[in-house]
């Protein structure tokens, strides 16, 4: 099975690499570009009998490790 | 005697334990982070500064799962005495042991520098031998320094007394030119609720020397020397 999860930063928290990249995109002539924040994606493969087991076994990890949840958010965007 | 915890990639570990030894006269080791507990002599632990796992995912994050860190929290919630400088300071908010996290720098520089400190708690285990408002001038090198807390931590970390150093000018004032690399509050140093767990992005074992540039990293490791009852 495959499983495509997504990690951001939680609002609030600072990124200035979304902002260069904000500000690179203003200096390539794309004035309308407002703003930028930037993720993570990550893409796994698992064996789980159900989706339902690979869905919790993808959660447990995205909490435990993928992301940090005092400073992101993950959202298990495709499983299957 | 004090274990340096030694992770893939640290490479401030030789560095702590020559300050601790060396200089201070105290007993460190090494102890490489597979070991699946800490010597039975272990006093206090240390985590050093570097870049364990290669800074792979985030800052820390792949340590915390080292099998020594299993014994290190043990020992942490036992009230055993636990520094983390940089690296090691990245590795215990990951894992837990303090609160908040240490996201890349505003400025996405990586910084080598000596910076001023406030002492905003001077109490044992790890800022006894300072006093409130004195200003420590000890070296940061880092890329991912910004400490970040959300607002309501924060303010629970001022109101128990949580934030131990604040980035500040030469005179002391905390302000926002004096803030390196964005983190909030201009933390430099937190330490945990109980206060035995305590982590800072600044490196007192290079200012140990006059060689270094100077020896305010003393007031910090000596302090620890000092709690638990001198250097054996």
């Amino acid at each position: 099975m495959k499983a495509v999860i997504a990690v951001t930063l939680k609002p609030g928290v600072l990124d200035p690499q979304g902002q260069a990249i904000q500000r690179a995109c203003t200096s390539l002539g794309y004035e309308s570009i407002e703003s930028v924040r930037q993720g993570k994606r990550f893409e796994v493969e698992l064996e789980a009998a159900s989706v339902e087991e690979a869905r919790r076994l993808v959660e447990e990890i995205s909490d435990k490790l993928l992301s940090n949840p005092v400073i992101e958010n993950f959202e298990i965007e495709s499983i299957g | 005697m004090f274990a340096v915890v030694q992770f893939p990639g640290s490479n401030d570990d030789r560095d702590l334990v020559y300050a601790m030894k060396s200089v201070l006269g105290a007993d460190a080791r090494l102890v490489w982070h597979k070991e699946s507990a800490l010597p039975p002599e272990t006093r206090g632990v240390l985590l050093p500064g570097g870049f364990s796992y290669g800074d792979y995912l985030r800052a820390g994050s792949m340590a915390q799962f080292s099998p020594v860190m299993a014994d290190v929290r043990r020992f942490a919630d036992a009230g055993g005495f636990v520094l983390g400088i940089c690296n090691g300071f990245q590795v215990l908010c990951e894992s837990g042991l303090l609160p908040g996290a240490l996201v890349p720098n505003r400025n996405l520089q990586f910084i080598c520098d000596f910076v001023h400190l406030r002492v905003e708690q001077a109490a044992a285990p790890f800022t006894s031998r300072t006093r409130v408002g004195d200003v420590l001038r000890i070296p940061i090198k880092h890329r991912d320094g910004c400490y970040f807390a959300s607002e309501d931590e924060f303010r629970s970390l001022e109101e128990n007394g949580q934030i131990v150093l604040r980035y500040c000018d030469a005179k002391g004032q905390v302000t926002a030119n004096a803030n390196p690399n964005g983190a909030v509050g201009n933390t430099a140093g937190v330490r945990n609720r109980a206060g035995n767990v305590f982590g800072l992005m600044p490196h007192p074992e290079h200012a140990v020397e006059p060689a270094l540039g100077g020896t305010d990293g003393i007031a910090i490791l000596g302090s620890l020397i000092d709690a638990l009852g001198g250097a054996r």
